[in-house]
């Protein structure tokens, strides 16, 4: 019977084709843009690290001075400033813990001749690489006392390794960073997690990869510079407690270590105000990886409002396809009392014009697949961080298909429930 | 004309009637908000920065040797830029509107007192106004002996004895509204220091949604960062060619640098809008598209209207309807219909507005677009049904006779 109907579906919409076109058409449309967008977000909205995430937390504590300043952010961007940083690193009180800043430096050549470049990378405490699972090619990670002892020690990322040594072994070489030598112990796997989740947050965190990996206090110790947002409300520089700069992570292995851990930040920040610092009311936040790159959108805004607009397109493309679907229904009056006066049930009127309408929500699903492949190309041309991730994968193309077909039947229903209540008699009569 | 058997024959079709309606509104309130943003975004993109845009050949270099004089390697650096044919002027500067490093003060006027706003802190070699062209409206130009090192090793203490600053006027407004700016006193350090001119114009390296875009302050202290960009003022056409002559007077100079981003002005600020200008022709084609589909939904639904009434138009015909009244017949219900979208619209437009406000830091939408995109609206719609209208008055009164 479905078939029949099918096959009837197809010579109804032949006989209205430019209606039937245009139907697919506005389908095609709203399906194909709201899929380019709902893969991008599926692809940004990933996890950066599959099975670690959710042990993995961002402490924040408020340092800042009362705000003076209307313009100022009531939300705190969960930077931490040096002496913060320092007491709770030290303090030891989750099962790893690491304090972390980005940096910018000078990166010069061994070989004789060629022009230093930039390369940018992180200062971090020993913890970062168990804490964040990151996997080394060779060598290893280096350990807390390497830290207070200032090593001059570095790891690679795969792809400076490359540019600075080739194929050649570089365990126990010396890079120049700077002005100063440091010795190569470790060289990462090509570590890219998406998005650079522990950095700062600002919406331009896709794409970006650390090359260079070397102690917090060796680069404090050489001056190294800071790249990021630095917010100062007082003088004194970067380690005093008037800069906030730093990012701190906490691997907590259970929830009742993080409650725990909770308790312990809201104590530090009460006992700071007891020495007169940070007097914003006290209320400590320990937020999940996961959450913490919703609340700090980590995909951009632009991105967000270019879904809620796709989506809002969709709606009116569906509202036109229900419009036009019932006109044609409607038009049909005829035909459908001729078969409900011959026996017809109005179930079998509803699955006849259901099965058409599934008929062009699934000629306007391939094309709107067509059009979310070429929206998605348009995207991988942008010049932005995240253009590159922006691919079709098996379950966005499954979900074509599911919200075309879905989209479709519910844009079907109300024209086909409205076409199966029409009288076999009446309608008769006034032909 | 009478028109109750216009609102007779909707009635009729209700549930047709409402979604178009629902569409039109829809519409309506997607696309002024739409409007508003990228009116937003090309007013952001039009903001004068204050220099001198179309003359500037831009360089940074990083020494890698921080031990050196920095003061003395600029001096030479300069001087050598200078000697390049095509040059008329350099200068060195710590920042530039749209270059992205910010180093941003909060403004006290008390010592030790609260912030009323934040600035960024500009600062510049002595010819740095005159290269980048910017325009003093009050009050004087630096004195060669108020320049000060910007002493960065110490934590850029220069800050904190600098004398005398030159103040965009947004800025003068802001911390004294209704003042004459010049002679007064602020506290961007520990120190006083005096407003002696006023500019018009000067961007902060960075733009945000707030007013302050235009907040900035000078000073008359010499870079001594290792990381320091130069501004060469040339001919627009000679632009290309000297930037890439300086890169080899650079390198011949001193080879242990880092020399990174030549480029013009012009394609600095490019870069800095290149997400804006991706985002606007999103959203006109967004916008565009779907108008498209409305236009489309109303000619769509217009032209099944007229086939389906071809025996009651041939009939009104018959009894001395002229083909003028029937045009005129779809007109005027495509013109209800519309309507009423245009009107719900109106209420949904702003009800959206509220949540984009809410959710995207968006800024109100200004009352302009709304009437605008209403009557475009309109306009469309009337377009829209044009063509079925003009077949349905074209229907012959002997319709009415057939079966």
């Amino acid at each position: 019977m479905l078939g029949y109907y099918a096959t009837t579906a197809i010579s109804s919409l032949r006989r209205s084709k430019a209606l039937a076109v245009l139907m697919v058409l506005v389908i095609g449309l709203g399906i194909g843009a709201s899929m380019t967008m709902i893969t991008i977000f599926h692809v940004l909205s990933g996890d950066p690290l599959p099975g670690r995430s959710d042990q993995l937390y961002a402490p924040v504590i408020d340092p800042r001075p009362l705000a003076r300043d209307h313009s100022e952010p009531a939300e705190p961007d969960g930077n931490f400033t040096w002496p913060d940083a320092m007491n709770l690193l030290h303090a030891q009180r989750a099962d790893r813990q690491a304090v972390m800043a980005g940096g910018a430096v000078p990166v010069r050549p061994q070989q004789s001749g060629e022009l230093p470049f930039y390369e940018t990378g992180r200062y971090v405490t020993a913890d970062f690489f168990g804490m964040f699972k990151v996997p080394f090619a060779t060598g290893s990670a280096w350990r807390s006392e390497d830290d207070e002892s200032h090593a001059r020690i570095v790891v690679l990322n795969s792809e400076l390794n490359r540019k600075l040594f080739g194929n050649t072994p570089s365990i126990g070489r010396t890079v120049r960073l700077k002005n100063a030598d440091f010795r190569v112990v470790g060289v990462l796997d090509d570590w890219r997690p998406q998005p650079q989740f522990y950095a700062q947050l600002n919406g331009r965190v896709f794409g970006k990869t650390d090359q260079f990996f070397l102690p917090l206090q060796t680069a404090q110790d050489l001056n190294l510079d800071f790249n990021g947002r630095m917010s100062c409300w007082d003088s004194g520089g970067r380690t005093s407690e008037h800069c906030a700069w730093l990012q701190f992570w906490v691997q907590l292995d259970s929830t009742a270590k993080a409650e725990a851990y909770r308790q312990f930040l809201g104590s530090y920040w009460r006992e700071q105000q007891a020495h007169g610092r940070m007097p914003r009311p006290a209320h400590a936040h320990l937020f999940g990886l996961m959450d913490w790159l919703t609340r700090q959108h980590a995909i951009p805004d632009d991105l967000r409002l270019q879904l809620s607009l796709s989506l809002g397109f969709l709606a009116v493309c569906m509202i036109n396809v229900v419009g036009l679907l019932l006109a044609t229904f409607l038009r049909r009056g005829g035909e459908i009392s001729v078969r409900r006066a011959l026996g017809a049930r109005r179930w079998d009127i509803f699955l006849q014009l259901g099965v058409e309408s599934c008929v062009i929500g699934l000629a306007g699903g391939l094309l709107g697949l067509g059009i979310a492949c070429l929206g998605l190309w348009s995207v991988r041309q942008r010049p932005d961080g995240y253009a590159q991730l922006a691919q079709m994968d098996a379950s966005m193309l499954f979900g074509t298909f599911v919200l075309a077909l879905v989209a479709s039947v519910v844009a079907g229903l109300l024209p086909a429930w409205r076409a199966c209540r029409i009288p076999p008699a009446l309608q008769l009569k006034t032909q | 004309m009478s028109h109750s058997p216009l609102i007779a024959s909707l009635s009729r079709h209700k549930l047709t009637v409402c979604l178009l309606v629902l569409q039109v509104a829809l519409t309506c309130a997607i696309v002024c908000n739409v409007a508003s943003i990228i009116g937003h975004r090309m007013a952001q993109m039009r903001l004068p920065s204050g220099v001198a845009e179309n003359e500037l050949a831009l360089i940074e270099s990083i020494s890698v040797d921080e031990t050196a004089n920095q003061l003395a390697r600029h001096d030479a650096d300069l001087a050598a830029l200078r000697a390049m044919p095509g040059v008329s002027m350099v200068a060195a500067v710590d920042a530039l509107p749209f270059s992205g490093n910010n180093w941003s003060n909060g403004i006290a006027l008390v010592p030790n007192g609260p912030a009323l706003t934040t600035a960024t802190a500009y600062n510049g070699t002595q010819d740095a106004m005159h290269v980048l062209g910017m325009h003093l409206v009050a009050g004087r130009l630096f004195l060669p002996e108020e320049y000060i090192p910007l002493d960065a090793a110490h934590d850029w203490s220069g800050i904190n004895h600098v004398p005398s600053t030159i103040v965009t006027r947004a800025l003068a407004a802001k911390l004294f509204p209704g003042q004459e700016p010049l002679g007064k006193v602020i506290y961007p350090g520990d120190g006083p220091v005096r407003i002696v001119g006023v500019v018009d114009h000067l961007l902060r390296p960075t733009l945000d949604e707030s007013e302050g875009s235009d907040y900035s302050t000078l000073f008359p202290m010499l870079p001594d960062t290792a990381d320091v960009t130069y501004v060469m003022r040339t001919a627009p056409q000679d632009r290309e060619r000297v930037l890439k002559q300086a890169q080899k007077v650079l390198a011949g100079l001193d080879s242990n640098r880092v020399l990174r981003r030549p480029q013009s002005f012009t394609q600095m600020r490019e870069d800095y809008f290149r997400r804006d200008r991706t985002m606007i022709t999103l959203l006109l084609s967004a916008a565009l598209s779907l108008l498209l589909v409305t236009a489309a939904g109303i000619a769509g639904l217009a032209s099944f209207w007229v086939q389906q009434r071809r025996r009651s138009i041939g009939i009104r015909r018959a009894v001395g309807a002229t083909r003028r009244d029937i045009l005129r017949y779809f007109q005027t219900e495509n013109g209800v219909i519309v309507g009423a979208g245009v009107v719900l619209g109106v209420v949904l437009a702003y009800a959206l507005n509220m949540l984009l406000m809410q959710h995207y830091a968006l800024q109100r939408l200004p009352w302009l677009y709304v009437p605008v995109g209403g009557l475009a609206l309109c306009l469309l719609g009337q377009l829209a049904v044009l063509g079925p209208a003009m077949r349905a008055s074209g229907v012959p009164p002997v319709v009415a006779t057939r079966g």
